[in-house]
């Protein structure tokens, strides 16, 4: 059922023993771009999506601001990627590049959570959640508020240039590049302080690459909003395509009930042709769904690519039929396999709850259950160990075999900590580090700064009695306040 | 860019053939597209520009130096200095505070490292090793046997002003050549090559004459190497009864030693490299391992 307009309108067949250059040539490679001037609609869709629009760019725009108190070591910005640190914060949690996974389980969690929305309602994101229809209905919304509504613009757009247009469009432009500076301007505040980053962008004192990420971005967004609009969804997107694999005929999608609507014709002909009992549909072909749809599709036509399942069409529909006094819902979420089952007369199937739902939320659980074990199991310690590579060994001059190691601690609490390291597996090992203290246990005593790692130097001496070529040692690293712990594994080396 | 007109004519697309044909596949006359053309042209005025700009042709002793003077040894240079400047901060602290105190301070005391660790790839491995783990002659700089003492003032002056080096600072003292020079007798060497051997506990002929090398060694040996075989750092005679042996615990190499004499140079590094490298350096081989407390 999914074909594009182009797909429709235009065979792709080409003749494979080309007969005569004129008759070939006829098929564009390209379909022209139809300009789309989307008409205001009232409902329940286009409530729904205002809603999601407030909020979602509620958040983007503002979230840099809000402050979360970590003490005196650490910024007090709730969500701030520190690249020039290497520490990502969010609220309570913090993460360091080498914890870089728990990025890529909140991605495995995301897109999963979207296999599951596609699955129960088709493209729920590609309708209300995306920042491409976010930021395009926003733009929309701004062309309409200048400009009038759908016939206005397109009077306008044949019309000459007048002052009056011309105004307009300034005005228009200008709105929309505030807009799309605003969002290059919020983008970069996730990666600084977002309060002094603000003062110093505003007096000419911010870092170059801060002024860059804003131009990129706000010619991104004035672009692809502004300008590209649907074709995004039509020909870049990936989503579209992938998300037809993930779906299946029982995902709800936003539908026109063909075995209510047609035969489709004038309301007074469909009277006539009722009351006579002939066949007669609901619909009234006043193309109120093609003209607030702002990708330009008929979604009469059936389910398509184009098609972003943004509702607003049923709230055109249903906004006309109410005023006709038929029933709501000629266009509604429903799915394909439900309009075909009601014209055979047979009952209709709803699964909700079917093995792919079923796969996809049990995924979810698992990857949460998975990223929350690792999170409560995430210990505020870390030790590396790394065995001199030259020389392996060394022998004093009583004779015994030394062993050089560098260890690192990383210390991931926000106050200096104290940690002390033990080495087992060398029954005599005595242990020593270079520009530290021994305490009188024999560990080696580190102090660690808040959020940082120590690098240190440690040596291992053997016993009288020459050990084997190679014994393995297991150093363990405590921190003295909280008891946490953590090990490495390494090997002592003898000639 | 002569365009063919002529020719046959391809039926599709009405474009004139080159009359070039593999496998039934005809070639088609078009012309080169614009935009590629366009860019061809502009890298051929770029390449001009660049001529004129930059160095560019190499003459018979020189090369064309471009107007704008641009050369690659200035623009090292310009990153030295550059790199100089951005490490002078820490350079400094390095420069003005005592080796004990840098050691107190992790900051510069882990620069100083790190210099030390590069000055010592550049300057000291060839002899010493990568890791200064050493090699037959070269001493181990991990061990801590040090033949002219393992304090981090030992160890600056030892790099600044070498061993046995061109220096007048630096440590003098060599073995002689008893064998060679006609001072001990070729027995007298086997005897106190046994007795020798004996000091650090290592096994020897039972027929050897331990009696008779230790008269020879209370003669010969006993006022550098001391009457127990301890050694001695003013004159770089090593401790003969600890188990590390620069050239080998083996008699032959022993009496080799005793027969030609031995005497490693270390050179001096002062003039060559600056105070703060020699600083970092010493530093860094007094954190191998081997480094001992004043």
């Amino acid at each position: 059922m999914i074909a594009t307009d182009s797909m429709a309108d235009a065979p792709l067949s080409h003749p494979a023993s080309a007969p005569a250059p004129a008759q070939a040539d006829d098929t564009p490679l390209y379909v022209p771009r139809k300009k789309i001037y989307p008409q205001a609609v009232k409902g329940r869709f286009r409530t729904t999506k205002w809603i999601v629009l407030a909020v979602t760019l509620g958040l983007y725009y503002f979230l840099p601001f809000l402050r979360w108190d970590r003490g005196p070591n650490a910024p007090d910005q709730a969500i701030l990627l520190d690249l020039a640190n290497g520490r990502f914060y969010f609220f309570f949690i913090e993460i360091w590049p080498q914890e870089v996974y728990y990025l890529t389980g909140l991605l495995v969690l995301a897109s999963l959570v979207l296999f599951l929305m596609n699955a129960v309602a088709g493209r729920v994101w590609c309708g209300y959640l995306c920042p491409q229809t976010v930021w395009t209905d926003l733009f929309y919304a701004v062309e309409r508020l200048i400009e009038g509504d759908r016939r206005e613009r397109m009077r306008k757009a044949k019309e000459k240039w007048s002052l009056e247009t011309i105004a307009q469009r300034t005005l228009k432009h200008s709105i929309r590049l505030m807009i799309a500076w605003w969002t290059g301007g919020a983008w970069v505040l996730y990666f600084a302080d977002a309060p002094t980053l603000v003062y110093e962008l505003a007096t000419f004192q911010g870092p170059p690459l801060a002024y860059i990420w804003i131009g990129i971005l706000t010619f991104t967004t004035y672009v692809l909003a502004g300008f590209m609009r649907e074709q995004v969804c039509t020909y870049m997107c990936p989503w579209p395509r992938i998300q037809a694999a993930l779906t299946d005929e029982y995902a709800l999608n936003v539908t026109y009930r063909y075995d209510r609507g047609e035969p489709r014709g004038s309301m007074k002909k469909n009277e006539v042709l009722k009351k006579q009992g002939l066949p007669a549909g609901d619909c009234i072909d006043c193309d109120q769904c093609v003209a607030v749809c702002p990708t330009g599709v008929d979604i009469r036509k059936g389910l398509q690519l184009d098609c972003i399942q943004c509702g607003l069409c049923i709230d055109a529909c249903n906004t006309v039929m109410t005023k006709i006094g038929r029933p709501e819902g000629l266009i509604a979420y429903d799915t394909d396999m439900n309009v075909q089952v009601r014209m055979e007369g047979k009952p209709e199937v709803r699964r909700v709850v079917r093995p792919r739902t079923v796969l996809y939320a049990g995924l979810i659980v698992l990857a949460g259950a998975i990223m929350l074990t690792a999170l409560a199991m995430r210990t505020n310690v870390g030790l590396s160990v790394m065995h001199d590579r030259n020389p392996l060994f060394v022998r004093l001059s009583d004779g015994s075999i030394r062993n050089g190691f560098t260890i690192r601690v990383a210390n991931k609490t926000l106050d200096e900590r104290r940690y002390a390291l033990t080495v087992e597996g060398l029954p005599e090992a005595k242990l020593d580090i270079v520009g530290g203290e021994i305490d009188q246990q024999g560990r080696a005593v580190v102090t660690v700064g808040p959020d940082q790692t120590l690098e240190a130097r440690i040596l291992v001496t053997g016993g009288e009695t020459t050990p084997p070529a190679s014994t393995d040692l297991h150093f363990t690293i405590t921190d003295l306040e909280s008891g946490e712990t953590a090990g490495a594994n390494d090997h002592f080396k003898a000639p | 860019m002569a365009h063919e007109t002529q020719g046959p004519v391809d039926s599709v697309t009405g474009v004139t053939m080159t009359g070039h044909s593999w496998d039934d596949i005809q070639e088609l006359n078009n012309p080169l597209p614009r935009w590629w053309l366009r860019t061809f042209y502009a890298t051929i005025i770029w390449a001009v520009a660049y001529f004129v700009a930059y160095p560019a042709w190499p003459l018979v002793s020189s090369y064309t130096k471009g107007v704008l003077g641009w050369q690659s040894r200035e623009a090292v240079e310009v990153d030295l200095a550059a790199l100089k400047t951005q490490r002078s901060g820490m350079t400094a602290k390095l420069a003005e505070a005592s080796l004990e105190d840098i050691r107190q301070n992790p900051e510069v005391f882990s620069f100083a490292l790190a210099q030390g660790k590069a000055a010592f790839g550049d300057n000291c491995a060839p002899c010493h090793g990568a890791g200064g783990g050493g090699a037959k002659g070269y001493p181990n700089l991990n061990d801590d046997d040090w033949l002219w003492g393992g304090s981090l003032a030992q160890v600056e002056q030892t790099i600044r002003h070498g061993a046995r080096s061109t220096s007048d600072e630096g440590h003098q003292g060599s073995m002689p050549a008893f064998g060679r020079d006609g001072l001990l007798q070729r027995e007298q060497i086997s005897h106190v090559a046994d007795y020798v051997r004996s000091l650090s506990g290592l096994p020897v002929d039972k027929a050897a004459k331990l009696d008779e090398g230790a008269k020879v060694y209370a003669e010969n040996c006993a006022a550098c190497h001391g009457d127990t075989g301890l050694g001695n750092m003013e004159t770089g005679a090593p401790n003969l009864s600890d188990k590390i042996w620069l050239f080998g615990s083996d008699k032959a190499a022993i009496v080799e030693g005793l027969t030609n004499g031995r005497g490693g140079v270390m050179p001096a590094w002062h003039g060559r490299l600056d105070d703060t490298t020699i600083k970092a350096l010493t530093l860094y081989v007094h954190s191998l391992g081997g480094g001992q407390q004043q």
